[in-house]
Protein backbone atom coordinates (compact mmCIF):
# COMPACT_ATOMS: atom_id res chain seq x y z
CA UNK A 1 0.00 0.00 0.00
CA UNK A 2 1.18 3.56 -0.39
CA UNK A 3 1.15 6.46 1.09
CA UNK A 4 -1.98 7.80 -0.82
CA UNK A 5 -3.19 4.76 0.27
CA UNK A 6 -2.92 4.59 3.89
CA UNK A 7 -4.23 8.63 3.91
CA UNK A 8 -7.38 7.49 2.36
CA UNK A 9 -7.94 4.30 4.88
CA UNK A 10 -7.33 6.88 7.95
CA UNK A 11 -9.81 8.83 6.35
CA UNK A 12 -12.22 6.29 5.75
CA UNK A 13 -11.47 4.99 9.31
CA UNK A 14 -12.20 8.24 11.41
CA UNK A 15 -15.09 8.96 8.83
CA UNK A 16 -17.02 5.85 9.64
CA UNK A 17 -16.16 6.20 13.62
CA UNK A 18 -18.00 9.83 13.18
CA UNK A 19 -20.46 8.58 11.67
CA UNK A 20 -21.30 5.40 13.97
CA UNK A 21 -21.76 8.49 16.97
CA UNK A 22 -24.63 9.62 15.52
CA UNK A 23 -26.95 7.66 17.65
CA UNK A 24 -25.36 9.36 20.76
CA UNK A 25 -27.27 12.24 19.82
CA UNK A 26 -30.73 10.98 21.15
CA UNK A 27 -32.38 12.41 17.96
CA UNK A 28 -34.50 10.62 16.33
CA UNK A 29 -35.51 12.04 13.63
CA UNK A 30 -31.49 12.28 12.75
CA UNK A 31 -31.46 9.04 13.05
CA UNK A 32 -34.30 8.24 11.13
CA UNK A 33 -32.24 10.15 8.18
CA UNK A 34 -29.02 9.04 9.01
CA UNK A 35 -30.58 4.98 8.46
CA UNK A 36 -31.58 6.05 5.15
CA UNK A 37 -28.63 7.49 4.82
CA UNK A 38 -26.92 5.18 5.37
CA UNK A 39 -29.32 2.73 3.61
CA UNK A 40 -28.45 4.60 0.11
CA UNK A 41 -24.60 5.11 0.72
CA UNK A 42 -24.36 1.06 0.53
CA UNK A 43 -27.08 0.55 -2.29
CA UNK A 44 -25.71 3.50 -5.04
CA UNK A 45 -21.95 2.65 -3.74
CA UNK A 46 -22.43 -1.01 -4.96
CA UNK A 47 -24.42 -0.14 -8.05
CA UNK A 48 -21.49 1.80 -9.18
CA UNK A 49 -19.07 -1.39 -8.27
CA UNK A 50 -20.61 -2.88 -11.53
CA UNK A 51 -22.45 0.22 -13.32
CA UNK A 52 -19.74 2.42 -13.31
CA UNK A 53 -16.79 0.67 -15.07
CA UNK A 54 -19.46 -1.46 -17.23
CA UNK A 55 -21.92 1.62 -18.60
CA UNK A 56 -24.45 -0.96 -17.59
CA UNK A 57 -27.65 1.01 -16.21
CA UNK A 58 -28.96 -1.68 -13.76
CA UNK A 59 -32.48 -0.84 -12.50
CA UNK A 60 -32.84 -4.26 -10.72
CA UNK A 61 -31.97 -2.79 -7.21
CA UNK A 62 -35.52 -2.37 -6.46
CA UNK A 63 -36.03 -6.59 -6.90
CA UNK A 64 -32.98 -7.29 -5.31
CA UNK A 65 -33.79 -5.57 -1.91
CA UNK A 66 -37.39 -6.77 -2.05
CA UNK A 67 -36.33 -10.54 -2.19
CA UNK A 68 -33.95 -9.79 1.06
CA UNK A 69 -36.77 -8.22 3.01
CA UNK A 70 -39.08 -11.22 1.75
CA UNK A 71 -36.49 -13.52 2.99
CA UNK A 72 -37.16 -12.02 6.58
CA UNK A 73 -40.55 -11.83 6.74
CA UNK A 74 -41.11 -15.40 5.49
CA UNK A 75 -38.55 -16.76 7.99
CA UNK A 76 -38.29 -14.26 11.08
CA UNK A 77 -40.97 -16.89 13.27
CA UNK A 78 -38.60 -19.75 12.40
CA UNK A 79 -35.17 -19.06 11.83
CA UNK A 80 -32.52 -17.09 13.49
CA UNK A 81 -32.17 -13.59 11.95
CA UNK A 82 -28.57 -14.15 11.61
CA UNK A 83 -29.38 -17.21 9.56
CA UNK A 84 -31.70 -14.72 7.36
CA UNK A 85 -29.25 -12.51 6.94
CA UNK A 86 -26.99 -15.01 5.17
CA UNK A 87 -29.79 -16.61 2.83
CA UNK A 88 -30.78 -13.66 2.07
CA UNK A 89 -27.15 -13.22 0.96
CA UNK A 90 -27.58 -16.33 -1.03
CA UNK A 91 -30.73 -15.29 -2.65
CA UNK A 92 -29.38 -12.56 -4.05
CA UNK A 93 -26.21 -13.56 -5.43
CA UNK A 94 -27.95 -15.84 -7.40
CA UNK A 95 -31.07 -14.28 -9.06
CA UNK A 96 -28.24 -11.86 -9.79
CA UNK A 97 -26.22 -14.76 -11.55
CA UNK A 98 -29.89 -15.91 -13.19
CA UNK A 99 -30.45 -12.06 -14.28
CA UNK A 100 -26.75 -11.83 -15.26
CA UNK A 101 -26.81 -15.00 -17.71
CA UNK A 102 -30.10 -14.68 -19.47
CA UNK A 103 -28.93 -10.84 -20.50
CA UNK A 104 -25.15 -9.82 -20.26
CA UNK A 105 -24.24 -11.88 -22.86
CA UNK A 106 -26.11 -10.09 -25.21
CA UNK A 107 -26.01 -5.98 -25.46
CA UNK A 108 -26.34 -3.52 -22.54
CA UNK A 109 -30.19 -2.03 -23.81
CA UNK A 110 -31.58 -5.81 -23.22
CA UNK A 111 -29.77 -5.31 -19.88
CA UNK A 112 -31.64 -2.24 -18.89
CA UNK A 113 -34.85 -3.11 -20.28
CA UNK A 114 -34.74 -6.36 -18.53
CA UNK A 115 -33.90 -5.10 -15.30
CA UNK A 116 -36.84 -2.51 -15.64
CA UNK A 117 -39.51 -4.64 -15.31
CA UNK A 118 -38.33 -6.76 -12.62
CA UNK A 119 -38.78 -5.42 -9.69
CA UNK A 120 -42.56 -5.24 -10.98
CA UNK A 121 -42.62 -9.04 -12.29
CA UNK A 122 -41.02 -10.32 -8.99
CA UNK A 123 -43.97 -8.50 -7.30
CA UNK A 124 -46.74 -10.05 -9.36
CA UNK A 125 -45.22 -13.28 -9.13
CA UNK A 126 -44.83 -13.07 -5.19
CA UNK A 127 -48.57 -11.70 -4.41
CA UNK A 128 -49.58 -14.37 -6.75
CA UNK A 129 -48.09 -17.51 -4.90
CA UNK A 130 -48.92 -15.62 -1.55
CA UNK A 131 -52.78 -15.31 -2.15
CA UNK A 132 -52.83 -18.97 -3.56
CA UNK A 133 -50.81 -21.06 -1.44
CA UNK A 134 -49.58 -18.55 1.28
CA UNK A 135 -53.47 -17.70 2.51
CA UNK A 136 -53.03 -14.32 3.18
CA UNK A 137 -51.02 -11.09 2.05
CA UNK A 138 -48.51 -9.84 3.96
CA UNK A 139 -46.02 -11.05 6.93
CA UNK A 140 -45.55 -8.95 10.42
CA UNK A 141 -41.74 -8.47 11.10
CA UNK A 142 -41.71 -8.40 15.15
CA UNK A 143 -38.44 -8.10 16.35
CA UNK A 144 -36.37 -6.57 19.35
CA UNK A 145 -33.71 -4.67 16.50
CA UNK A 146 -34.06 -1.20 17.05
CA UNK A 147 -33.22 1.35 14.69
CA UNK A 148 -29.78 1.98 16.28
CA UNK A 149 -28.61 -1.81 15.65
CA UNK A 150 -29.86 -1.44 11.82
CA UNK A 151 -27.82 1.85 11.47
CA UNK A 152 -24.67 0.11 13.03
CA UNK A 153 -25.42 -2.68 10.23
CA UNK A 154 -25.63 -0.51 7.69
CA UNK A 155 -22.27 1.33 8.77
CA UNK A 156 -20.58 -2.22 8.95
CA UNK A 157 -21.75 -3.05 5.50
CA UNK A 158 -21.19 0.02 4.07
CA UNK A 159 -16.83 -0.54 5.19
CA UNK A 160 -17.15 -3.84 3.69
CA UNK A 161 -18.68 -2.62 0.53
CA UNK A 162 -16.08 0.65 0.39
CA UNK A 163 -13.32 -2.82 1.37
CA UNK A 164 -14.48 -4.54 -1.47
CA UNK A 165 -14.66 -1.97 -3.99
CA UNK A 166 -11.03 -0.93 -3.08
CA UNK A 167 -9.99 -4.58 -3.61
CA UNK A 168 -11.96 -5.19 -6.75
CA UNK A 169 -10.10 -2.01 -7.84
CA UNK A 170 -7.16 -3.71 -7.43
CA UNK A 171 -7.71 -6.87 -9.22
CA UNK A 172 -7.44 -8.85 -12.09
CA UNK A 173 -10.98 -8.49 -12.15
CA UNK A 174 -11.51 -5.13 -11.80
CA UNK A 175 -8.93 -4.38 -14.60
CA UNK A 176 -11.02 -6.55 -16.94
CA UNK A 177 -14.23 -4.48 -16.44
CA UNK A 178 -12.36 -1.22 -17.15
CA UNK A 179 -11.36 -2.97 -20.30
CA UNK A 180 -15.03 -3.85 -21.26
CA UNK A 181 -16.17 -0.79 -20.47
CA UNK A 182 -14.03 1.20 -22.38
CA UNK A 183 -14.32 -1.29 -25.59
CA UNK A 184 -16.03 -4.68 -25.06
CA UNK A 185 -14.34 -6.01 -28.49
CA UNK A 186 -10.76 -5.21 -27.27
CA UNK A 187 -11.24 -7.05 -24.52
CA UNK A 188 -13.20 -9.74 -25.74
CA UNK A 189 -10.18 -10.06 -28.27
CA UNK A 190 -7.52 -9.56 -25.27
CA UNK A 191 -8.62 -12.52 -23.63
CA UNK A 192 -11.26 -11.83 -20.82
CA UNK A 193 -14.25 -13.84 -20.78
CA UNK A 194 -16.07 -10.87 -20.98
CA UNK A 195 -19.92 -12.42 -19.96
CA UNK A 196 -17.99 -14.13 -16.47
CA UNK A 197 -16.46 -11.04 -15.39
CA UNK A 198 -19.83 -8.58 -15.64
CA UNK A 199 -22.07 -11.61 -13.95
CA UNK A 200 -19.43 -11.55 -10.91
CA UNK A 201 -19.26 -8.47 -10.65
CA UNK A 202 -23.09 -8.14 -10.97
CA UNK A 203 -23.65 -10.85 -8.40
CA UNK A 204 -21.65 -8.81 -5.90
CA UNK A 205 -24.24 -5.59 -6.11
CA UNK A 206 -27.31 -8.13 -5.93
CA UNK A 207 -25.57 -9.95 -2.87
CA UNK A 208 -25.28 -5.81 -1.16
CA UNK A 209 -28.76 -5.01 -2.10
CA UNK A 210 -30.48 -8.33 -0.67
CA UNK A 211 -29.02 -7.94 2.27
CA UNK A 212 -29.34 -4.17 3.00
CA UNK A 213 -33.03 -5.02 2.07
CA UNK A 214 -32.72 -7.94 4.83
CA UNK A 215 -31.06 -5.27 7.19
CA UNK A 216 -33.99 -3.18 6.76
CA UNK A 217 -36.86 -5.51 6.93
CA UNK A 218 -37.37 -5.07 10.80
CA UNK A 219 -37.82 -1.20 10.09
CA UNK A 220 -41.25 -2.30 9.07
CA UNK A 221 -43.36 -4.03 11.11
CA UNK A 222 -45.36 -5.50 8.68
CA UNK A 223 -44.76 -6.31 5.47
CA UNK A 224 -46.51 -6.77 1.85
CA UNK A 225 -45.38 -7.20 -1.67
CA UNK A 226 -46.27 -3.35 -2.92
CA UNK A 227 -43.79 -2.39 0.24
CA UNK A 228 -41.03 -4.55 -0.41
CA UNK A 229 -40.54 -4.18 -4.48
CA UNK A 230 -40.92 -0.80 -4.78
CA UNK A 231 -39.49 0.29 -8.24
CA UNK A 232 -38.73 4.04 -7.61
CA UNK A 233 -35.86 2.90 -5.17
CA UNK A 234 -33.80 1.84 -8.11
CA UNK A 235 -34.33 4.75 -10.20
CA UNK A 236 -33.16 6.62 -6.93
CA UNK A 237 -30.58 4.49 -6.62
CA UNK A 238 -29.16 5.19 -10.05
CA UNK A 239 -29.81 9.35 -9.64
CA UNK A 240 -27.99 9.26 -6.51
CA UNK A 241 -25.19 6.90 -7.69
CA UNK A 242 -24.64 9.30 -11.16
CA UNK A 243 -25.05 12.84 -9.63
CA UNK A 244 -22.09 11.87 -7.32
CA UNK A 245 -20.09 9.97 -9.83
CA UNK A 246 -19.51 7.01 -10.64
CA UNK A 247 -15.39 6.73 -11.51
CA UNK A 248 -14.47 7.51 -7.93
CA UNK A 249 -15.20 4.61 -4.73
CA UNK A 250 -16.44 7.79 -2.61
CA UNK A 251 -18.39 9.20 -5.21
CA UNK A 252 -21.90 7.86 -4.57
CA UNK A 253 -21.87 9.13 -1.19
CA UNK A 254 -21.41 12.87 -2.46
CA UNK A 255 -24.76 12.25 -4.03
CA UNK A 256 -26.63 10.34 -1.47
CA UNK A 257 -26.40 13.12 1.00
CA UNK A 258 -27.81 15.78 -0.71
CA UNK A 259 -30.23 14.37 -2.66
CA UNK A 260 -31.46 11.99 0.30
CA UNK A 261 -31.94 15.68 2.07
CA UNK A 262 -33.66 17.36 -0.22
CA UNK A 263 -36.11 14.26 -1.56
CA UNK A 264 -36.83 14.56 2.00
CA UNK A 265 -37.46 17.98 1.56
CA UNK A 266 -39.43 17.94 -1.14
CA UNK A 267 -41.71 14.85 0.31
CA UNK A 268 -42.60 16.80 3.22
CA UNK A 269 -43.38 20.34 1.45
CA UNK A 270 -44.79 19.07 -1.54
CA UNK A 271 -45.25 15.19 -1.66
CA UNK A 272 -46.46 14.75 -5.46
CA UNK A 273 -43.44 16.59 -6.97
CA UNK A 274 -40.99 14.00 -6.24
CA UNK A 275 -41.59 12.73 -9.66
CA UNK A 276 -40.81 15.82 -10.89
CA UNK A 277 -37.69 16.44 -9.02
CA UNK A 278 -37.05 12.69 -10.56
CA UNK A 279 -37.30 13.83 -13.51
CA UNK A 280 -35.09 17.06 -13.38
CA UNK A 281 -32.26 15.04 -11.54
CA UNK A 282 -32.12 12.55 -14.86
CA UNK A 283 -32.12 15.35 -17.55
CA UNK A 284 -29.60 17.51 -14.84
CA UNK A 285 -27.40 14.58 -14.73
CA UNK A 286 -27.33 13.46 -18.81
CA UNK A 287 -27.18 17.79 -19.67
CA UNK A 288 -25.05 19.58 -17.33
CA UNK A 289 -22.59 17.26 -15.28
CA UNK A 290 -22.58 13.92 -16.64
CA UNK A 291 -19.65 12.87 -14.35
CA UNK A 292 -21.29 13.99 -11.63
CA UNK A 293 -20.05 16.47 -8.80
CA UNK A 294 -16.88 14.27 -8.88
CA UNK A 295 -16.03 14.98 -12.00
CA UNK A 296 -17.02 19.02 -11.37
CA UNK A 297 -14.80 19.19 -8.46
CA UNK A 298 -11.62 17.22 -10.32
CA UNK A 299 -12.19 19.45 -13.35
CA UNK A 300 -12.08 22.45 -11.17
CA UNK A 301 -9.44 21.32 -9.38
CA UNK A 302 -7.59 20.41 -12.30
CA UNK A 303 -8.05 24.05 -13.63
CA UNK A 304 -7.04 25.78 -9.93
CA UNK A 305 -3.79 23.75 -10.03
CA UNK A 306 -3.02 25.34 -13.19
CA UNK A 307 -3.87 28.89 -13.02
CA UNK A 308 -1.37 28.53 -9.64
CA UNK A 309 1.28 26.47 -11.83
CA UNK B 1 -61.77 -19.29 -29.42
CA UNK B 2 -62.84 -16.79 -27.24
CA UNK B 3 -59.16 -16.28 -25.56
CA UNK B 4 -57.65 -16.39 -29.56
CA UNK B 5 -60.08 -13.38 -30.57
CA UNK B 6 -59.69 -11.10 -27.30
CA UNK B 7 -55.69 -12.09 -27.40
CA UNK B 8 -55.85 -10.64 -30.88
CA UNK B 9 -57.97 -7.53 -30.51
CA UNK B 10 -55.23 -6.62 -27.91
CA UNK B 11 -52.44 -7.71 -29.90
CA UNK B 12 -53.76 -5.03 -32.82
CA UNK B 13 -53.18 -1.94 -30.50
CA UNK B 14 -50.22 -3.31 -29.21
CA UNK B 15 -48.96 -3.36 -32.46
CA UNK B 16 -49.63 0.03 -32.86
CA UNK B 17 -47.77 1.22 -29.88
CA UNK B 18 -44.92 -1.13 -30.64
CA UNK B 19 -44.86 0.25 -34.34
CA UNK B 20 -43.87 3.66 -32.63
CA UNK B 21 -41.23 2.79 -30.67
CA UNK B 22 -39.80 0.48 -33.38
CA UNK B 23 -39.61 3.70 -35.62
CA UNK B 24 -38.05 5.79 -32.69
CA UNK B 25 -35.27 3.19 -31.85
CA UNK B 26 -34.85 1.33 -35.45
CA UNK B 27 -34.56 4.87 -37.19
CA UNK B 28 -33.79 7.65 -35.00
CA UNK B 29 -32.00 5.64 -32.79
CA UNK B 30 -32.99 6.34 -29.53
CA UNK B 31 -34.12 3.92 -26.98
CA UNK B 32 -37.22 6.03 -25.79
CA UNK B 33 -38.16 4.91 -22.33
CA UNK B 34 -41.17 7.54 -22.24
CA UNK B 35 -42.41 6.14 -25.31
CA UNK B 36 -45.56 4.83 -22.53
CA UNK B 37 -46.23 8.38 -21.44
CA UNK B 38 -46.84 9.46 -24.74
CA UNK B 39 -49.52 6.83 -24.88
CA UNK B 40 -50.98 7.70 -21.85
CA UNK B 41 -50.68 11.71 -22.98
CA UNK B 42 -52.52 10.45 -26.17
CA UNK B 43 -55.42 7.90 -23.94
CA UNK B 44 -55.45 11.31 -21.65
CA UNK B 45 -56.33 13.66 -24.30
CA UNK B 46 -58.71 11.61 -25.89
CA UNK B 47 -60.49 11.43 -22.56
CA UNK B 48 -60.53 15.30 -22.18
CA UNK B 49 -62.51 15.62 -25.76
CA UNK B 50 -64.67 12.85 -24.79
CA UNK B 51 -65.74 14.41 -21.16
CA UNK B 52 -65.56 18.02 -22.23
CA UNK B 53 -66.78 18.29 -26.18
CA UNK B 54 -68.35 14.47 -26.73
CA UNK B 55 -66.03 14.17 -29.25
CA UNK B 56 -65.41 10.32 -29.76
CA UNK B 57 -61.96 9.59 -30.42
CA UNK B 58 -62.06 8.19 -33.25
CA UNK B 59 -61.85 11.90 -34.53
CA UNK B 60 -60.20 13.68 -31.77
CA UNK B 61 -57.44 11.24 -32.22
CA UNK B 62 -57.09 13.14 -35.51
CA UNK B 63 -57.15 16.27 -33.65
CA UNK B 64 -54.23 15.17 -30.99
CA UNK B 65 -51.65 13.58 -33.43
CA UNK B 66 -50.45 17.03 -35.22
CA UNK B 67 -49.73 18.58 -31.47
CA UNK B 68 -48.15 15.31 -30.33
CA UNK B 69 -46.08 15.42 -34.02
CA UNK B 70 -45.10 18.77 -33.16
CA UNK B 71 -44.34 18.14 -30.04
CA UNK B 72 -42.13 14.58 -30.06
CA UNK B 73 -40.29 16.83 -32.97
CA UNK B 74 -39.67 19.25 -30.64
CA UNK B 75 -38.14 16.95 -28.35
CA UNK B 76 -36.08 15.27 -30.48
CA UNK B 77 -34.08 18.36 -31.80
CA UNK B 78 -33.30 20.46 -28.84
CA UNK B 79 -33.21 17.33 -26.57
CA UNK B 80 -32.19 14.41 -27.94
CA UNK B 81 -30.27 15.86 -31.44
CA UNK B 82 -27.68 17.33 -28.77
CA UNK B 83 -27.23 13.76 -27.03
CA UNK B 84 -26.84 12.11 -30.59
CA UNK B 85 -24.04 14.59 -31.78
CA UNK B 86 -22.12 14.51 -28.55
CA UNK B 87 -21.80 10.58 -28.20
CA UNK B 88 -19.00 9.01 -29.67
CA UNK B 89 -20.43 5.53 -30.20
CA UNK B 90 -23.70 4.13 -30.01
CA UNK B 91 -23.21 2.38 -26.90
CA UNK B 92 -22.49 6.06 -25.64
CA UNK B 93 -26.12 7.33 -27.34
CA UNK B 94 -28.00 4.17 -25.89
CA UNK B 95 -26.61 5.26 -22.19
CA UNK B 96 -27.60 9.15 -22.25
CA UNK B 97 -31.05 8.46 -24.64
CA UNK B 98 -32.36 6.07 -21.55
CA UNK B 99 -31.56 8.44 -19.09
CA UNK B 100 -32.43 11.66 -21.01
CA UNK B 101 -36.02 9.49 -21.68
CA UNK B 102 -36.10 8.51 -17.99
CA UNK B 103 -36.29 11.61 -16.86
CA UNK B 104 -38.79 13.19 -19.29
CA UNK B 105 -40.98 10.28 -18.50
CA UNK B 106 -41.02 11.21 -14.90
CA UNK B 107 -41.48 15.32 -16.07
CA UNK B 108 -44.51 13.91 -17.95
CA UNK B 109 -45.98 11.39 -15.29
CA UNK B 110 -45.13 14.62 -13.19
CA UNK B 111 -47.18 17.06 -14.93
CA UNK B 112 -50.51 15.05 -15.66
CA UNK B 113 -50.80 13.93 -11.83
CA UNK B 114 -49.97 17.73 -11.53
CA UNK B 115 -53.02 18.56 -14.22
CA UNK B 116 -55.00 15.63 -13.90
CA UNK B 117 -54.30 14.01 -10.37
CA UNK B 118 -53.34 10.44 -9.70
CA UNK B 119 -56.91 8.43 -9.89
CA UNK B 120 -57.93 6.34 -12.44
CA UNK B 121 -60.08 7.62 -15.45
CA UNK B 122 -62.08 5.78 -18.01
CA UNK B 123 -65.08 6.76 -20.02
CA UNK B 124 -67.97 4.85 -21.54
CA UNK B 125 -67.68 4.69 -25.45
CA UNK B 126 -69.15 1.97 -27.75
CA UNK B 127 -69.90 0.17 -24.54
CA UNK B 128 -72.18 -2.18 -26.83
CA UNK B 129 -72.04 -6.41 -27.52
CA UNK B 130 -70.96 -7.16 -31.20
CA UNK B 131 -70.70 -10.70 -31.88
CA UNK B 132 -68.00 -12.51 -33.81
CA UNK B 133 -68.39 -16.44 -34.60
CA UNK B 134 -70.89 -17.09 -31.91
CA UNK B 135 -69.22 -14.96 -29.15
CA UNK B 136 -69.88 -11.54 -27.77
CA UNK B 137 -67.29 -8.83 -27.98
CA UNK B 138 -67.17 -5.08 -26.63
CA UNK B 139 -67.37 -2.80 -29.16
CA UNK B 140 -64.87 -0.39 -28.32
CA UNK B 141 -62.51 -3.48 -28.41
CA UNK B 142 -63.49 -4.21 -32.32
CA UNK B 143 -63.42 -0.81 -33.59
CA UNK B 144 -60.13 -0.17 -31.53
CA UNK B 145 -58.33 -2.91 -33.00
CA UNK B 146 -59.50 -1.78 -36.97
CA UNK B 147 -58.41 1.41 -36.31
CA UNK B 148 -54.76 0.52 -35.23
CA UNK B 149 -54.89 -2.03 -38.31
CA UNK B 150 -55.44 0.65 -40.60
CA UNK B 151 -52.95 2.82 -39.18
CA UNK B 152 -50.68 0.06 -38.78
CA UNK B 153 -51.43 -0.85 -42.46
CA UNK B 154 -50.65 2.50 -44.00
CA UNK B 155 -47.80 3.03 -42.13
CA UNK B 156 -46.41 -0.16 -43.21
CA UNK B 157 -47.83 0.95 -47.18
CA UNK B 158 -45.65 4.19 -46.60
CA UNK B 159 -42.41 2.62 -45.40
CA UNK B 160 -42.58 -0.05 -48.04
CA UNK B 161 -44.14 1.58 -51.45
CA UNK B 162 -43.19 5.49 -50.99
CA UNK B 163 -39.43 7.27 -51.61
CA UNK B 164 -39.30 8.67 -47.91
CA UNK B 165 -40.26 5.47 -46.60
CA UNK B 166 -37.79 3.91 -48.46
CA UNK B 167 -35.19 6.68 -47.28
CA UNK B 168 -36.52 5.73 -43.66
CA UNK B 169 -35.82 2.13 -43.87
CA UNK B 170 -32.64 2.94 -45.42
CA UNK B 171 -31.30 5.23 -42.31
CA UNK B 172 -32.15 2.38 -40.24
CA UNK B 173 -29.86 -0.26 -42.10
CA UNK B 174 -26.77 2.19 -41.93
CA UNK B 175 -26.78 5.72 -41.53
CA UNK B 176 -23.48 6.39 -42.53
CA UNK B 177 -24.45 4.27 -45.60
CA UNK B 178 -27.49 6.72 -45.87
CA UNK B 179 -25.79 10.30 -45.74
CA UNK B 180 -23.79 8.93 -48.28
CA UNK B 181 -26.45 8.51 -51.20
CA UNK B 182 -27.94 12.09 -50.36
CA UNK B 183 -30.31 11.24 -47.17
CA UNK B 184 -30.81 13.99 -44.41
CA UNK B 185 -30.35 11.75 -41.85
CA UNK B 186 -30.97 14.11 -39.04
CA UNK B 187 -34.05 15.03 -40.56
CA UNK B 188 -35.23 11.46 -41.32
CA UNK B 189 -34.24 11.05 -37.83
CA UNK B 190 -36.39 13.59 -36.70
CA UNK B 191 -39.22 12.67 -38.63
CA UNK B 192 -39.34 8.72 -37.25
CA UNK B 193 -39.24 9.93 -33.81
CA UNK B 194 -41.75 12.21 -33.95
CA UNK B 195 -44.02 9.93 -36.10
CA UNK B 196 -43.24 6.86 -33.62
CA UNK B 197 -44.38 9.30 -30.81
CA UNK B 198 -47.35 10.15 -32.34
CA UNK B 199 -48.12 6.57 -33.81
CA UNK B 200 -48.14 5.51 -29.97
CA UNK B 201 -50.44 8.48 -28.58
CA UNK B 202 -52.66 7.55 -31.28
CA UNK B 203 -52.53 3.59 -29.85
CA UNK B 204 -52.83 5.48 -26.56
CA UNK B 205 -56.22 6.93 -27.83
CA UNK B 206 -57.62 4.02 -29.01
CA UNK B 207 -56.66 1.88 -25.83
CA UNK B 208 -58.74 4.55 -23.53
CA UNK B 209 -62.01 3.59 -25.11
CA UNK B 210 -62.20 -0.14 -23.23
CA UNK B 211 -59.25 0.27 -20.14
CA UNK B 212 -59.25 1.97 -17.57
CA UNK B 213 -55.78 4.04 -16.89
CA UNK B 214 -54.07 6.63 -14.51
CA UNK B 215 -51.07 8.59 -15.13
CA UNK B 216 -47.80 6.70 -13.69
CA UNK B 217 -49.29 3.62 -15.86
CA UNK B 218 -46.98 4.27 -18.52
CA UNK B 219 -44.03 2.61 -17.81
CA UNK B 220 -45.94 -0.93 -17.93
CA UNK B 221 -47.00 0.26 -21.68
CA UNK B 222 -42.98 0.68 -22.07
CA UNK B 223 -42.27 -2.56 -20.49
CA UNK B 224 -44.34 -4.25 -23.12
CA UNK B 225 -43.50 -2.01 -25.74
CA UNK B 226 -40.41 -2.80 -25.45
CA UNK B 227 -40.39 -6.51 -25.35
CA UNK B 228 -42.30 -6.54 -28.56
CA UNK B 229 -39.77 -4.60 -30.55
CA UNK B 230 -36.91 -7.04 -29.57
CA UNK B 231 -39.18 -9.97 -30.05
CA UNK B 232 -39.62 -8.66 -33.46
CA UNK B 233 -36.13 -7.74 -34.17
CA UNK B 234 -35.95 -3.88 -33.94
CA UNK B 235 -36.52 -2.07 -36.86
CA UNK B 236 -38.36 -5.23 -38.52
CA UNK B 237 -42.08 -3.82 -38.59
CA UNK B 238 -43.58 -7.29 -39.98
CA UNK B 239 -42.01 -8.64 -36.66
CA UNK B 240 -43.04 -6.30 -34.46
CA UNK B 241 -46.80 -6.97 -35.52
CA UNK B 242 -46.15 -10.19 -35.24
CA UNK B 243 -44.84 -10.58 -32.03
CA UNK B 244 -47.49 -7.95 -30.64
CA UNK B 245 -50.24 -10.24 -31.77
CA UNK B 246 -48.54 -13.21 -30.06
CA UNK B 247 -47.77 -11.11 -26.64
CA UNK B 248 -51.49 -10.56 -27.12
CA UNK B 249 -52.42 -13.71 -27.12
CA UNK B 250 -50.31 -15.47 -24.34
CA UNK B 251 -51.29 -11.75 -22.01
CA UNK B 252 -55.09 -12.98 -22.28
CA UNK B 253 -54.09 -16.74 -22.16
CA UNK B 254 -52.26 -16.08 -18.55
CA UNK B 255 -54.94 -13.85 -17.25
CA UNK B 256 -57.57 -15.76 -18.33
CA UNK B 257 -56.63 -19.36 -17.22
CA UNK B 258 -54.15 -18.70 -14.37
CA UNK B 259 -54.03 -14.92 -12.76
CA UNK B 260 -55.25 -11.67 -14.48
CA UNK B 261 -52.43 -10.37 -11.98
CA UNK B 262 -50.08 -12.02 -13.57
CA UNK B 263 -49.77 -10.38 -17.37
CA UNK B 264 -45.91 -8.67 -16.70
CA UNK B 265 -44.97 -12.15 -15.74
CA UNK B 266 -46.26 -13.40 -18.71
CA UNK B 267 -44.38 -11.05 -20.65
CA UNK B 268 -41.14 -11.61 -19.16
CA UNK B 269 -41.65 -15.58 -19.65
CA UNK B 270 -41.70 -14.58 -23.81
CA UNK B 271 -38.99 -12.10 -23.14
CA UNK B 272 -36.74 -14.87 -21.57
CA UNK B 273 -37.63 -17.40 -23.95
CA UNK B 274 -36.60 -14.95 -26.99
CA UNK B 275 -33.16 -13.45 -24.72
CA UNK B 276 -32.24 -17.36 -24.78
CA UNK B 277 -33.02 -18.70 -27.66
CA UNK B 278 -33.82 -15.53 -30.46
CA UNK B 279 -31.92 -12.63 -29.44
CA UNK B 280 -31.96 -11.35 -32.71
CA UNK B 281 -35.79 -11.22 -33.27
CA UNK B 282 -38.25 -13.81 -34.83
CA UNK B 283 -37.03 -13.69 -38.27
CA UNK B 284 -33.85 -11.88 -37.75
CA UNK B 285 -30.60 -13.14 -38.66
CA UNK B 286 -28.07 -14.42 -37.11
CA UNK B 287 -24.94 -11.49 -36.99
CA UNK B 288 -21.92 -12.95 -38.65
Amino acid sequence: MTDKDWRNFGLAVVGLAIAACLPLSGNGYYLTIGVTIAMYVVLATSWALFSGPTHYISLATAAFYGLGTYVVALGIDDVPYIVLLVIALVVGAVSAALVGLATLRLSGVYFVIFTLGLAEMVRQVVTWVQSNWGGHQGNYVLTDITEEIIYWELLALAACVYLAGWLIGRSRLGFALKIIGNDEVVAAHSGINTARSKVLLFMVSGMVASLVGAILAPRWTYIEPSIAFSPMLSFQVVIMALLGGVKRLWGPLVGVIPFTLLWEAVSISFPNQTLLLMGVAFLLIVYTIPHGFVGLLETYSARFRERKG
Amino acid sequence: MDILITGLLLGGIYALMAMGLSLQYGVARIMNLANGEMLVVGAFAAFWFFTVAQLSPLISVFLIAPVIFALNWLIYQFMLLPLVKRAKSQGQLEVDSILATFGMSFILVGLMVAVFGGDYFNYTFLAEPMEILGNTYAANRVVAFLMAMLIGGLLYLWLNHTRPGMAMRAVSVDTEAAGLVGIDVQRMSALAFALGGTVTAIGGGFISTFQTMDASIGILFTMKALIIVIMGGVGDIRGTIVAALVLGLLETFIATVIDPGLTLAAAYLMFILVLLFRPQGFFGRKPS
